[in-house]
């Protein structure tokens, strides 16, 4: 979708008339769905079949980046956490999480990059960059079919309060909050794509739209974009809170990533 | 050095169909968008992805600006006698690639 502008005015008329389908109402009781689950069956199998899913150019490069020694102190990853299948595992379900040294909560790229910079000695990686999220995709990999378990941290409590204001906070000239879109009218229609439940299950993921690999940040600022907020500068702290919100959101679901989102 | 992904059995029985599937990382810039100052971004695709079975070409693709990032191709070919399979992809910009896949044929 590369004309947001018009589909949006589609989705203010949906909301005007209030003929928005509601949210899908399976007979379980968590009603809480995957953004899998709201996809055409083509981008499925693209997922589930780790040949056919592109993402995995970048988990293959994360687990090489795995290996090799950066900064001045020449230690790779693997030297310190060993092999990333038993160490990583389950990591990525936990994050965001607090960081002692910063006290303020942490998303797994930040976390990588400040390893970088005290045990590696090496240059951050930007944000968005083509090996901060190859080495995020080939960590989460780890955590994959895992139930999303953001910590019990009460020192992650405020933060978390934060990142739910901003989920139900109106913005942008559209004048629309997360929560209108992704709790109201889930399962209806934004133009011509199914609006998902907004659970970032599948992170980093490989964007059909983008053509690559992209992290949950650029997904949240897409959306303020499109209803033409001012969206958050990178790593910046409102964006890390409407994080940890999300997972929490969503925890107990499934850990997908690298997922493949239309 | 582009990165790939490629599936194919290392081994197969003679005479049976195996499937090759591939991936690999190429941006695949139409040369119809315009970048960040207005101009047209040049075209940057790869053109032809072949494949060669012991030097005899098995498969071969001509790829245009429509097909996305990151091609993915398979195709099927009858494993004869064991040896190699060249992928090679070629491109816009010298673009050159290749890829070899030892297989071994029983039977």
């Amino acid at each position: 979708m590369k004309i947001p502008g018009r589909a949006l005015l589609l989705a203010l008329a949906v909301l005007a008339t209030g003929s928005g389908a509601s949210a899908q109402t399976p007979a379980g009781g968590d009603s809480r769905r995957s953004g899998f689950e709201f996809m055409g069956t083509s981008t499925q199998a693209m997922q589930k079949d780790d040949a056919l899913n592109p993402a995995m150019l970048w988990v293959k490069d994360g687990e090489s980046l795995w290996a090799q020694p950066a900064g001045q102190s020449g230690k790779a990853c693997v030297a310190c956490h060993a092999a990333a299948s038993s160490s990583m595992r389950g990591v990525a379900a936990r994050y965001p999480a607090f960081d002692e040294r910063l006290s303020r909560p942490l998303t797994l790229g930040q976390r990588i990059n400040q390893c970088r910079q005290h045990h590696q000695q090496a240059a951050t990686l930007r944000a968005e960059s083509q090996q901060l999220l190859s080495l995020e995709a080939y960590v989460a990999l780890q955590s994959r079919d895992l139930p999303l378990a953001p910590p019990a941290d009460a020192r992650l409590a405020p933060f978390r309060k934060q990142g739910e204001q901003r989920f139900l906070q109106r913005m942008g000239q559209l004048n629309l909050s997360c929560a209108q879109c992704h709790d109201q009218n889930a399962g209806g229609r934004l133009g011509g794509s199914l609006i998902p439940q907004a659970h970032p299950t599948g992170y980093p993921v490989y964007r059909l739209e983008w053509q690559a690999l992209g992290s949950l940040q650029r997904r949240v600022r897409g959306c303020m974009s499109g209803v033409r907020a001012e969206p958050y500068a990178y790593d910046a702290q409102e964006l890390v809170e409407l994080e940890l919100y999300l997972t929490a959101r969503a925890r107990g679901m499934a850990m997908e990533t690298p997922g493949v989102r239309p | 050095m582009a990165r790939t992904l490629i599936n194919a059995p290392s081994t197969a029985r003679r005479g049976e169909v195996i499937e090759v599937r591939t991936t690999i990382a190429h941006p695949m810039e139409t040369g119809f968008r315009p970048g960040s100052d207005g101009k047209t971004l040049p075209r940057d695709i790869i053109r032809r992805v072949s494949c060669r079975y012991n030097g005899e070409l098995v498969f071969s693709a001509e790829l245009f600006s429509a097909i996305a990032a990151n091609p993915y191709l398979a195709f099927h070919t009858v494993a004869t006698e064991s040896g190699t399979l060249v992928l090679s992809w070629e491109g816009d910009k010298g673009f050159s690639h290749t890829e070899t896949i030892a297989l071994s044929v029983t039977g």
